[in-house]
């Protein structure tokens, strides 16, 4: 169990332990842009983008950290590192590739600082993983994200053109959703473990 | 910013209910979530928020003439995550079974956007005991509404409250509730509430107007 499989970590991440309707991570742009397929669908991408980004990031620095002995720099550390390498890579992106720029570059910088981000980075090194692991991880639960925002983003398409009573509306609504979906979710559990 | 100077009870008053946290603003979902599954868990998620929004308001209030404009983002981060990990390390030393309750829920309290919002909204342009009642009001407004949740959930779903057992033997537990989706079911809920108490203040206010006008005209 100490080492499990990279397919059992990938399908941890992105179904048994939904970073979204699981741990409730990134739960402010789960409810922010869901409400359009298309932008739910880039969001995901530019989240799972970042993910992975953020993962490499946090072996390096935890590698750091433990070489130096200062564990109490990690919170810090990861932020400002995360932070930062997201703003470098915006620009190299909006230098060598226009059209993804495009694509994701609006939502970059509303999401370096997500909970998802930085939840998946502290989860990581709390778990051991190694570097390969973390990518695996970072990979799943970027797939995990994009999962359930698309699902949720159909659903909320749809109950747009439904008759809801008023103060039903918003996000009561789309709660009752996210909490079907993390429902359905749990039906998940026991796979890949 | 309101044109008449507010008082200082009102700078408290106003992240209870009128701009509360988490029920108006809805920010800071995540930990409102995620970690209000029994109440103490609730209250001490919600006390160690209400302990970094204070001391965050008063260091971003104080530091509010020296830190650049362009780097006031990167600067309230860092003044933030320095006083999370005083209550990452102080959480761990009082009770190491809550620190692993919580997990990694209190070094996210980082990300809670509530705390960068008040910092750059309110904390930025305003006097240090002024941020300081702001963060102690919205602190005890987002403990308020975590414990709400938290009583719900653990009420329902384990059929107890701090521990103690409520109910006779007969009692069927909501496991649901619980679980993560219990999460967002009960959060609904008090949503649901808050929503139609509202409309109905706004309603009777209208109604209030208009007795007005006729009484005048």
């Amino acid at each position: 169990m100490n080492d499990p499989g990279y397919w059992s970590i990938f399908l941890n991440a992105a179904l048994v332990n939904n970073f979204v309707l699981a741990y409730f991570l990134g739960i402010c742009p789960f409810f922010g842009v869901s409400a359009k397929l298309e932008t739910a669908v880039r969001m995901s991408g530019a989240v799972s983008f970042v993910m992975l980004v953020a993962s490499v990031c946090a072996f390096g620095i935890n590698l750091v950290l433990e070489a130096i002995n200062a564990p109490y720099l990690r919170i810090i550390s990861y932020i400002l590192v995360i932070s930062s390498t997201v703003q470098l890579v915006e620009m190299l992106m909006r230098k060598l590739s226009p059209p993804t720029f495009r694509a994701l570059g609006i939502f970059l910088p509303l999401i370096t600082t997500n909970c998802a981000i930085f939840g998946l980075a502290l989860f990581q090194t709390n778990k051991g993983y190694g570097f390969v692991q973390a990518i695996v991880y970072a990979l799943g639960a970027g797939a995990g994200f994009a999962l359930a925002l698309v699902l949720m983003a159909g659903v909320r398409e749809k109950l747009d053109l439904a008759d809801v009573p008023e103060i039903f509306r918003g996000t009561a609504a789309a709660l009752v959703v996210a909490g079907v979906l993390s429902m359905g979710f749990m039906g998940f559990a026991g796979l890949g473990r | 910013m309101a044109l008449k100077q507010v008082s200082s009870t009102d700078e408290f008053i106003k992240g209870l209910w009128r701009d509360n946290p988490v029920f108006i603003q809805v920010l800071g979902m995540c930990p409102a979530l995620a970690v209000s599954n029994t109440a103490i868990n609730a209250l001490a998620m919600g006390a160690a928020t209400t302990f970094v929004l204070v001391m965050a308001g008063l260091s971003v209030s104080l530091l509010r003439n020296f830190i650049p404009r362009e780097a006031r983002i990167v600067s309230y981060i860092c003044i933030i995550a320095t006083f999370v990990t005083c209550v990452d390390y102080a959480i761990m030393a009082i009770s190491i079974e809550l620190h692993r309750a919580l997990g990694a829920f209190i070094a996210l309290i980082v990300v809670n956007c509530l705390i960068l919002g008040r910092a750059e909204a309110f904390a930025s342009k305003n006097k240090p005991g002024r941020a300081m009642l702001d963060g102690l009001g919205m602190g005890v407004g987002f403990t308020a509404a975590l414990f709400f949740i938290g009583v719900v959930r653990e009420v329902l779903g384990s059929g107890t409250l701090f521990g103690v057992d409520l109910f006779a033997d007969g009692f069927q537990t909501w496991t649901v509730m619980v679980l993560p989706s219990g999460g967002f079911f009960a959060m609904a809920i008090w949503l649901l509430l808050v929503n139609w108490i509202r409309q109905r203040q706004a309603e009777a206010e209208k109604q209030a107007g208009e007795r007005a006008r006729e009484a005048t005209s």
